[in-house]
């Protein structure tokens, strides 16, 4: 049986309480707006990207909207984790963060779309990729244990992605 | 056959404890805990005197029903036309035809807007709906919206949650329909519905009642009620899921046309066309939920039983405590939405939590096995009034008590050990 500790962690409420990189960017970033459709919570990633291709920076990012301590936990840490790196870098986070959620893509190039998203046995998810140090994401491995919050935690990744899918296309 | 193990005489003889003793699954421990369900709004638990009916229907007499002669099936015929002429009474409905089986409240609400929808409402026509719609009277509206262009009016809310009615009669001008929820799934509102459908008909409009909150709890009559349609659900008053109904006045379901066109629901079919059935035949298209419609009849001879007016007295005696005993409690970390004028209010009970997010409460509430609803119960538009997202939501039914309200307060205190506060 799964405790409150496991999903509550300190560094989580910590983000949750002071978010990092809040609130909305004026154009020309990019906007891509999130839904959880099951509880109502909008979020909007707003990204700057220096580029269109794989090679680019993400030079800043913000979240603006409301949700849940682990969405918007979540989202913090997941700015925290891409500003400064590479489009390519950003999506290989992406991939591994979601692999510890326990959800393997299908493909990176499509619109991933939130609520078909592919979830495997959610005790046995997989570590991260070695390449990949998710560092202080780790927190949020205990998500896993609650099958119904995971797609609180991946809100935020997943609306990233499609805005550097849009990004990529533009 | 079904009566439940309650005395039926004295007004102080309802003993949810008793009542409890009927639902087999308050037998369960989670955790070494008991359950406390507060979320009947959204499903009530079932009695065994349901569970009873519904397993020996299809041990004994289960057979396809209007189709065959053999002696089975025309005993299993007898019993679902049996169920429907109990849902007739309960409501005070002339006829048991004027009676719909559906797959749920919102097909029956669906089923309303497509086939007088349709019949009556062409580009330019107007529906009166309100700001505290569940979707399901909110979506088959726009679908026709889309489809049609019709206009769709909205009536506000007051600072309490109940219906801004000022202006009701310049939103009823010219209008076809109006089609409102007797009371609140959020807010726990009760609204004036008789003062509602009156003043729809002095208007020369087709009154459409959501009762789906309001039939569980308390006496309906639809004579007096003044509806001419009305949608309700067999899961929210201890019977089956699977199964949804629609009332309407006879003369009114007949000049609608069909929704769904299929087996059972003609008198003939041609190479040319098709012929409908009398009602109410000719709204049940292929196979019905037989076996729900027999737990249905059940769970009507259950609270029936129990006494209509006694639920309503318990629930809002329950309401009331709860309202008084965890704003005493709990003082202004505790927001509850809705009026709190207990005769206008049913027991439901939205509320918010400091500035903790209603996920995150009923994650922790679901640690003490208190179960409440989170989210938007499916009425954005009322959330977005509200001015949130998401709230969290307890409701009361016959097997709640003051030590479920209790529970909930205990659990709720737990809140700040986790968040730090």
């Amino acid at each position: 049986m799964p405790g409150l500790e496991d999903l509550y962690r300190e560094i989580i409420l910590d983000h949750y309480n002071r978010p990092r990189n809040k609130g909305e960017l004026p154009p020309p970033a990019h906007r891509t707006d999130g839904m959880n459709p099951l509880c109502g919570d909008e979020i909007a990633v707003y990204l700057v990207v220096d580029g269109t291709t794989d090679d680019s920076i993400v030079t800043d990012i913000s979240i603006g909207g409301q949700g849940c301590s682990i969405s918007q936990a979540s989202a913090s840490m997941m700015t925290t984790a891409v500003k400064g790196k590479r489009v390519s870098e950003a999506r290989e986070i992406i991939t591994a963060f979601k692999a510890m959620m326990g959800i393997r893509d299908q493909t990176h190039d499509q619109t991933h779309d939130q609520t078909h998203d592919q979830t495997h046995d959610h005790d046995d998810a997989e570590p991260a990729s070695p390449a990949v140090k998710l560092g202080d994401l780790e927190a949020l491995r205990g998500v896993v244990k609650f099958p119904v919050r995971i797609k609180c935690a991946t809100l935020a990744w997943n609306t990233m992605g499609q805005g550097l899918d849009e990004l990529a296309g533009a | 056959m079904t009566s439940p193990t309650i005395p039926q005489t004295a007004t102080c003889g309802f003993v949810p404890s008793r009542v409890k003793q009927d639902f087999p699954i308050f037998d369960r421990q989670i955790n070494g805990k008991r359950i406390v369900y507060l979320d009947s709004a959204n499903s009530t638990q079932k009695p065994r005197q349901v569970i009873n009916a519904m397993t020996h229907f299809i041990e004994h007499d289960y057979a396809p029903i209007n189709r065959s002669s053999y002696r089975l099936a025309s005993d299993a015929t007898d019993a679902v036309e049996g169920a429907r002429a109990k849902v007739a009474n309960f409501i005070g409905a002339r006829r048991p035809h004027e009676v719909i089986f559906t797959k749920n409240a919102t097909e029956a609400l669906n089923l309303v807007a497509h086939s007088w929808g349709r019949a009556n409402m062409a580009a330019g026509d107007a529906i009166l709906l309100t700001h505290m719609e569940h979707h399901a009277n909110v979506v088959p509206w726009q679908m026709l919206q889309a489809e049609r262009g019709i206009e769709i009016r909205w009536v506000p809310l007051t600072e309490d949650g109940q219906l801004e009615l000022t202006n009701l009669d310049s939103l009823l001008d010219g209008v076809k329909a109006f089609s409102f929820t007797a009371i609140s799934n959020v807010l726990g509102t009760v609204n004036p519905v008789q003062h509602l459908t009156a003043a729809a008909h002095r208007h020369g409009a087709v009154a459409i009642v959501d009762a789906c909150q309001s039939v569980p709890h308390t006496i309906t009559d639809v004579q007096a009620m003044g509806a001419d349609l009305m949608a309700f659900s067999s899961h929210k008053m201890c019977g089956p899921t699977g199964l949804g109904l629609l009332w309407g006045k006879e003369a009114l379901l007949d000049e609608m046309p069909p929704f769904l066109g299929g087996g059972s629901m003609i008198t003939d079919v041609r190479l040319d066309g098709f012929t409908a059935a009398p009602l109410p035949d000719k709204f049940e298209a292929g196979t019905q939920p037989t076996t729900e419609a027999v737990g249905l009849g059940a769970a009507v001879d259950y609270i029936s039983a129990l006494g209509m007016d006694h639920i309503h007295r318990h629930e809002t005696a329950l309401i009331s405590y709860a309202i008084d005993s965890l704003s005493q409690r709990f003082g202004a970390d505790l927001t509850i939405h809705g009026p709190r004028n207990p005769e206008i209010r049913a027991a439901v009970m939205s509320f918010a939590y400091r500035n903790v997010h209603p996920h995150d409460l009923s994650q922790i509430l679901d640690e003490s096995n208190v179960y409440v609803r989170a989210g938007h119960h499916c009425a954005k538009p009322l959330m977005r009034t509200l001015g949130t997202g998401a709230t969290a939501r307890a409701s009361f039914y016959i097997y709640n008590d003051e030590a479920d309200v209790d529970a909930l307060g205990d659990a709720l205190a737990h809140v700040g050990d986790v968040f730090n506060f």
